[in-house]
């Protein structure tokens, strides 16, 4: 599992967020702006990725965060508080699409009987892709295209797991389904995800970018 | 134990986020050192959980952080004064009061006029340029011969002239003065005409 974007592994940390949040509930609210700063980034990232619309993810993004300013009182210090606000904005981002109907894309896999098994599709060898890769736009824009492709419950937990990093147990009480579910939906989709990606696939980004059919874009 | 392909590829996302048991692991690694598809199936997914996880993948459209911030802004409660913050509150509004006041005896305080039985004219427009010197009393046209000391002459608008306390020149502004100002202000300026050189005009 890769490392988390932004760790507040650190006690020292974690004791000067805990300070400011208790210090926002005495009133001095400006102190939010500092407490939410390392978060803002995320907040959009996962409004957009549920949303994939840019207009739609900044007014979610925003909704969230004065949400969790509104109900600061109700964080519990157990928790910690990106994964609230993480939780907070998903729902947002949930409501606002239950809300509006939007489908930006078909989703490709819904139909699939979540309980049963996935068969990968494609067996190319992928070394190793160096995260520099996403300095191009190109390729963020497929991977981007590849997610939203999946259906939404599938996109969900692993925006959650995969790109927020929250646990299994954070994700299940986020979206309100079992432990069990989130683990097969988040291997269909790190699966499906990797088909889509894959190579030498129907609709692959390889052929759209300037590499020959067959090999791998990094 | 012994796994077979779509056991690996059933458990790959537990082996991935090392959740699975020390005998399954070892059975998996078994399995994927003498199988190059259930390999390359691990090493992909491995891929897209790691550029997935990476910060950059979603970037904020530009001016993000500062909309979200005026948002914010407009949102959260002011905060009630403190004592302080009172007096200065008050100390700027004296300061702004008092530079009202300061402005309007600037503008509308009438000029003392420097000599007593001056008259200002009337019709003079305020824009016309006058000449002044800075001993004297009155203002005239440029030119006017009347100027007595001419190294210390300013050049400003008839407007200004009045409200520094000039009065118009008898000789050269005489046409906007009365007669009785005009006798006036000859009898009065004891000083600038009597030093000049040409008798008044008739």
């Amino acid at each position: 599992m890769p490392a988390e974007a932004i760790s507040l592994d650190d006690p020292a940390d974690r004791m000067n967020e805990e300070m400011l949040i208790r210090r926002i509930r005495d009133g001095e609210h400006e102190l939010f702006y500092e407490l939410i700063r390392p978060y803002e980034r995320r907040v959009y990232s996962a409004a957009f990725a549920i949303l994939h619309n840019e207009a739609d993810a900044e007014d979610v993004a925003q909704e969230a965060v004065l949400k969790a300013f509104k109900h600061i009182r109700q964080f519990r210090a157990e928790a910690r508080f990106s994964t609230w606000l993480i939780q907070i904005t998903v729902n947002e981002a949930r409501m606002r699409r239950r809300k509006e109907h939007a489908e930006i894309m078909q989703p490709i896999v819904d139909h699939q009987d979540e309980e049963g098994n996935y068969t990968p599709r494609d067996f190319a060898d992928w070394r190793e892709i160096p995260s520099e890769t996403l300095e191009r736009s190109e390729v963020r824009q497929k991977l981007a295209e590849a997610l939203v492709s999946l259906g939404q419950k599938y996109r969900e937990v692993f925006v959650l797991r995969d790109m927020q990093h929250l646990s299994i147990e954070e994700t299940a009480k986020t979206l309100g389904v079992s432990t069990a579910s989130v683990k097969t939906r988040l291997l269909r989709a790190r699966l499906m995800l990797r088909d889509l990606l894959a190579p030498g696939l129907g609709g692959s980004w390889a052929s759209k970018l300037s590499f020959a059919k067959g090999t791998k874009p990094w | 134990m012994v796994v077979t392909c779509e056991q690996v590829w059933h458990e790959s996302s537990s082996y991935l986020d090392g959740e699975t048991g020390s005998d399954l692991r070892a059975a998996i690694e078994e399995h994927v050192r003498g199988c190059k598809t259930c390999g390359a199936v691990l090493d992909g997914t491995r891929n897209v959980i790691g550029l997935y996880g990476e910060d950059r993948m979603f970037e904020p459209p530009p001016g993000f952080s500062r909309r979200l911030h005026r948002r914010l802004e407009k949102n959260m409660p002011r905060r009630r004064g403190t004592a302080v913050g009172w007096m200065v509150a008050v100390a700027a509004a004296l300061l702004i009061v008092g530079s009202f006041e300061v402005g309007d005896s600037a503008s509308f305080v009438h000029p003392q006029l420097r000599s007593k039985l001056a008259q200002p004219g009337s019709g003079i427009p305020a824009d016309m340029m006058v000449v002044v010197a800075e001993d004297g009393k009155t203002f005239h046209v440029a030119g006017c011969r009347f100027i007595h000391d001419k190294a210390k002459l300013r050049t400003i608008p008839a407007g200004q002239a009045l409200r520094e306390g000039y009065m118009p020149c008898v000789r050269c502004m005489k046409k906007y003065l009365t007669e009785s100002a005009r006798r006036n202000a000859v009898d009065a300026d004891d000083g600038e005409f009597a030093r000049s050189a040409e008798p008044v005009s008739k």
